[in-house]
């Protein structure tokens, strides 16, 4: 137990676990955000909630109290109700929805703190960055552990999270890659969104000491989205984006104690840093596995519409003209090597071949082939 | 009045006017482009995005210089929006997810090189984190010069390319059957939006510059019919938030300027959403009260009508009560409303039974004209039997 | 290289020559030749996915092809742009934008003025008094977002009778308006066709392509065959093209309609004849 006291109560752990626990928290609701398409509307209520918790700091004139939750929940729920019934109403779009409407709750809570709420624990630098530095400063008496509230508050919100996407798994798959049919079948695709954008709420609001309004947005997005690139499976996408935020968490922490700098930006930057080696070095999606799938691609089309042309020109009158080798360059648009390079390999696969008066003609495997890249429904059972 | 003049020549309160207009100009304009093309939380992003610009300017130059701030901001933002194009086009991220994570990431940038200036310990890098949330008075004329000349550029280049600009908006697919390079001048129109943001950071600050580009251009949406009066009403409407934002930031002390002006602009957006005609949503309300009641009222005269065919007398005398007892709404409104035209008079048939309504001549004329234009469809009413 | 002075093939409205489209790694064009003559009214008919919309975008392009080329009455399409006039899908655009009908109909004289001067006064008392295929001059001044479909449509042709070219390109025109416009716009395709110009339209419903048109290309991810539609609209043909959706038609009017519905359809009838 003492073992365990002291573990907690180490700020270096503290710092971490809080880290972990805000990205895991945060991306699990991501995944299903940016699948939805509404990423941004994590912005607004990350931006938001402020106004939350300026009010309910304002009406209770106490900085500790559990009202703050419901405040800052029911502001982020506000947000996203305004904002889409204002694209709703067709007057403007739902981009510039979001864009009129968060700013304007901001704006009013960092005025409202400018007037009433100065030099207390509300300022406007951490309502940007927040203090994950100091996340191990205040602790609760649970028995004989110590624990930092933080930790407290993080993980019951992740555990929540968890559990409300462990349940109804099926439902949220449903309701997000088809909202018509998971209507139809009873599970109401409406109440499924306004439950996952409390959830995002009241993780934004637990998680806002902690790294601030904005760097959640990229615990939110990146880690699912670097996620998205890897992989096709929801569940696996899941579970990426956890392991990319739990080891930014860690990378962050320790980079930012090297260099002196902001632990939330660092750890934020790192989910950033795995994003970009996602999109370039993913073995399915990845730039650079895409540019060398796009040659092979491009090589085995060329072949195929050497063959297509030959096949589509040879009953032709003039086809002794169109499939001339010296023809092919004038018709496709293709430089001679490449040409040459082509019937190379055709004639090597046996597909076509070749006159002494260096006219081509499609051998029946050949002709074949052309046939089942025109009409594969009626072709592709003979290959 | 001697106080207003004094107060207006005041040195600083002259400076921030001026560039609140032209903050307000310049993102009227190339926010009405963001807006209509749905590129509105460009705006967002590129605005967040302009704060590792401004931390790395200050850590080369050393200063706080508005042209070397406006230069990495620059630089910043139109990194951000190539990032976005290069994600977007080059991977399966849609655009919603490309523009959070550069949002998000390029802002975290911002704030790490922001700690990381904090322990240099440099007199001057107390103000930066001014770019947050704006600054007002921090404002020089030299600083107006500059505001000045990118708004006239930024201007320029909207007047050369207008067309290009308006049809690529309206249209991309027949822009592009005219051969319009259509990547290069969205390109052009995304660094055009990163150069207005620049212009309003010294008075509106990174966090809030979105909705500057967002705010003003909704606003003016909702009045006009065409693109180039909504273009002058956005700026119009910016200008204005900028100066009414500035001058009340003026009125107290620590009122960060960025918030107010952000404020100001909703408001119009607020009003514009319920005043505008046609568009206004109080206007449709109206409207819809109006078709309502003709619709009522027209029902009641056919009514009479029918009912005056059915006993073969053209002045049937109909009871108010039975008309109430009838109609599911508050047939009294109607009436008013059928009597001011004098399409139906009252009667007193049968005192004992209350008041009783009756066509009019041309109440009569223009039932029938109701009626007879479309006879063939409809029978007589059984329920009037 | 071909030598691009040289008129190519100049008896021609369209010209297209072995022209190949794949998006990512799917093939969506394969090899299409056609060849459409001027002064016709030319329908592109074939199965949903079959192609249509790609192969107009293509010609114009808004596409960029993995081989093949396109001339417009013997030059290369980029140098006979204002010969070309478009109708695009009048769903590919933002109604809600703030613009009038006058102003949508003035941008099709933008490809021949230029993108980057203003228009002047002169261009723009054009505007209303060319040809109009339904007095839209009465709602010039009218805001787009007021239009219904059908006029929303007659809006566009009207922009592109404006770019008075000598062929126009018209992605389905004709879906989703009703009767009376669709009688208007073919009355309008008919007199266009009667000045010389040679119109191209992709066109989503079989049964009216014999009553409508006078050429056709049947097409399914490529060229299955073209020219008048007295001589290509046959059930083998249209068997060719729409291949397993022979179900659908049932509906439209072929003649021998009886060989195209028998049991155990010739399943050679792929090959070329």
């Amino acid at each position: 137990m003492a073992m365990l006291n002291q573990i907690l109560n180490n700020p270096d752990v503290v710092i971490v676990l809080v880290g972990a626990l805000v990205s895991v928290a945060s991306s699990l609701l991501g995944c299903f955000l940016i699948l939805r398409k509404a990423s941004m509307l994590s912005d607004a209520i990350s931006h938001a909630i402020l106004l939350g918790i300026v009010l309910t700091f304002l009406l209770t004139q106490n900085q500790n109290t559990p009202l703050f939750v419901l405040g800052a929940a029911l502001t982020g729920l506000l947000t996203v109700i305004l904002t889409e019934s204002l694209a709703q109403s067709g007057r403007v779009k739902y981009d510039a929805a979001i864009g009129i409407v968060y700013p304007f709750f901001f704006a009013l809570a960092v005025l409202l703190i400018n007037l009433f709420a100065r030099n207390v624990h509300l300022d406007t630098d951490a309502v940007l960055l927040g203090e994950i530095g100091f996340s191990w400063l205040d602790t609760t008496s649970l028995g004989a552990l110590e624990v930092p509230t933080s930790l407290l508050k993080m993980s019951f919100v992740t555990l929540l999270n968890l559990a409300f996407i462990l349940l109804f798994y099926k439902e949220l798959k449903l309701s997000t890659f088809d909202r018509a049919l998971s209507a139809a079948l009873g599970f109401s695709p409406f109440i499924l969104h306004y439950a996952l954008l409390s959830l995002l709420s009241l993780t934004s609001v637990v998680a806002f000491d902690a790294v601030g309004a904005v760097l959640l947005v990229a615990f939110v997005i990146i880690p699912p989205s670097a996620a998205y690139l890897m992989t096709d499976s929801l569940w696996r996408m899941l579970v990426i984006a956890g392991v990319v935020g739990v080891g930014s968490s860690l990378l962050g922490y320790l980079s930012a104690l090297a260099l002196d700098v902001s632990i939330g930006g660092m750890m934020a930057l790192w989910t950033a840093f795995f994003l970009a080696l996602a999109f370039l070095f993913s073995p399915r999606y990845g730039l650079i596995s895409r540019y060398y799938q796009g040659l092979r691609e491009k090589e085995r089309n060329a072949k195929r519409m050497l063959l297509v042309h030959l096949f589509n020109h040879e009953n032709d009158p003039e086809s002794h003209q169109e499939n001339a080798v010296s023809a092919l360059k004038h018709h496709l648009r293709w430089d001679k090597a490449h040409i040459r390079n082509l019937i190379m390999q055709g004639l090597d696969e046996g597909l076509i071949h070749k006159n002494p008066n260096d006219q081509l003609f499609l051998t029946p495997k050949g002709r074949l082939l052309a046939q089942e890249v025109l009409a594969p429904w009626e072709y592709s059972a003979k290959l | 009045m001697g106080d207003i003049v004094a107060f207006l020549s005041d040195f600083t309160i002259r400076n921030v006017l001026l560039g609140a207009a032209l903050l307000g100009i310049s993102s009227g304009v190339l926010g009405s482009f963001a807006v209509l093309r749905q590129q509105s939380l460009l705006g967002d992003t590129l605005s967040h995005a302009a704060l590792p610009g401004v931390c790395l300017a200050f850590m080369v130059t050393g200063s706080r210089q508005l042209f070397s701030t406006m230069l990495g901001a620059l630089i910043a933002g139109s990194l951000a929006a190539l990032i976005i194009s290069v994600l977007t086009w080059r991977s399966r991220l849609k655009q919603d997810a490309a523009q959070g994570i550069v949002l998000s990431s390029f802002f975290a940038l911002g704030i790490v090189l922001l700690t990381a200036i904090s322990k240099q310990n440099n007199a001057s890098q107390a103000g930066l984190k001014h770019f947050l949330f704006g600054q007002a008075a921090a404002i020089l004329p030299e600083d107006v010069m500059l505001m000045t000349l990118l708004t006239a550029l930024a201007l320029l280049i909207v007047y050369i390319f207008w067309r290009a600009f308006k049809l690529i908006s309206f249209d991309r697919a027949f822009a592009a059957s005219l051969g319009l390079p259509l990547n290069s001048l969205e390109m052009l129109l995304s660094g055009l939006i990163a150069l207005a943001i620049v212009i309003g950071l010294q008075l509106v600050g990174v966090v809030l510059m979105a909705a500057m580009i967002i705010a003003p251009a909704s606003a003016a949406r909702q009045w006009v019919r065409r693109l180039e009066p909504m273009i002058l009403l956005a700026s119009l409407f910016g200008m204005l938030s900028g100066i009414l934002g500035a001058l009340l930031s003026s009125l107290g002390k620590g009122l960060a300027t960025g918030p107010l002006i952000v404020l100001v602009a909703s408001f119009f957006v607020l009003i514009s959403l319920m005043f505008a005609p046609e568009r206004g949503i109080l206007w449709a309300r109206l409207k819809q009260l109006q078709e309502q009641r003709n619709l009522r009222e027209k029902q009641v005269l056919y009514d009479l009508y029918q009912l005056s065919l059915n006993h073969d007398d053209p002045s049937y005398p109909s009871e108010l009560g039975m008309l109430r007892s009838y109609y599911g709404f508050n047939v009294k409104n109607a009436l008013k409303g059928l009597l001011a035209k004098d399409w139906v008079r009252p009667e007193k048939h049968m005192p004992e039974e209350g008041l009783h309504y009756v066509l009019s001549e041309r109440g009569y004329q223009e039932a029938k004209r109701f009626a007879d234009s479309f006879a063939d469809g409809f029978m007589v009413d059984e329920r009037l039997v | 290289m071909l030598d691009s002075r040289r008129a190519h093939e100049p008896k021609l409205a369209l010209h297209v020559e072995d022209l190949t489209v794949s998006y990512g790694s799917k093939p969506v064009l394969w090899d299409i030749d056609l060849n459409v003559p001027p002064g016709v009214l030319a329908a592109i008919v074939g199965p949903n996915g079959a192609g249509k919309s790609t192969l107009i975008k293509t010609i114009l392009g808004l596409i960029k092809p993995a081989a093949g080329h396109v001339y417009i009455h013997g030059k290369p399409y980029q140098k006979q742009r204002h010969l070309v006039g478009y109708v695009p899908q009048r769903s590919s655009v933002d109604w809600d934008f703030p613009t009038t009908v006058l102003d949508v109909v003035t941008m099709g004289l933008y490809g021949r003025l230029g993108w980057l001067r203003r228009e002047g006064h002169r261009e723009k008392q054009k505007a209303p008094k060319c040809p109009s295929p339904s007095g839209h001059g009465s709602f010039s001044h009218r805001q787009i977002s007021q239009l219904s479909g059908g006029q929303q449509q007659r809006v566009f042709l009207a922009r592109a009778l404006v770019q008075d070219a000598e062929v126009y390109f018209m992605d389905e025109p004709m879906a989703g308006v009703d009767a009376t416009t669709e009688r208007a716009i073919i009355g309008l395709l008919k007199e266009l066709r009667a000045l010389g110009k040679t119109v191209i339209v992709v066109h989503h419903d079989l049964q009216t392509v014999r009553q409508y048109f006078d050429w056709m290309l049947l097409l399914n991810v490529r060229a299955i065959a073209q020219g008048k539609v007295s001589e290509i609209y046959t059930a083998e043909n249209l068997r060719k093209a729409y291949g397993g959706q022979i179900a659908l038609l049932q509906h439209a009017d072929i003649p021998k309609t009886e060989t195209l519905l028998a049991p155990g359809v010739d399943s050679h009838a792929m090959q070329k004849n």
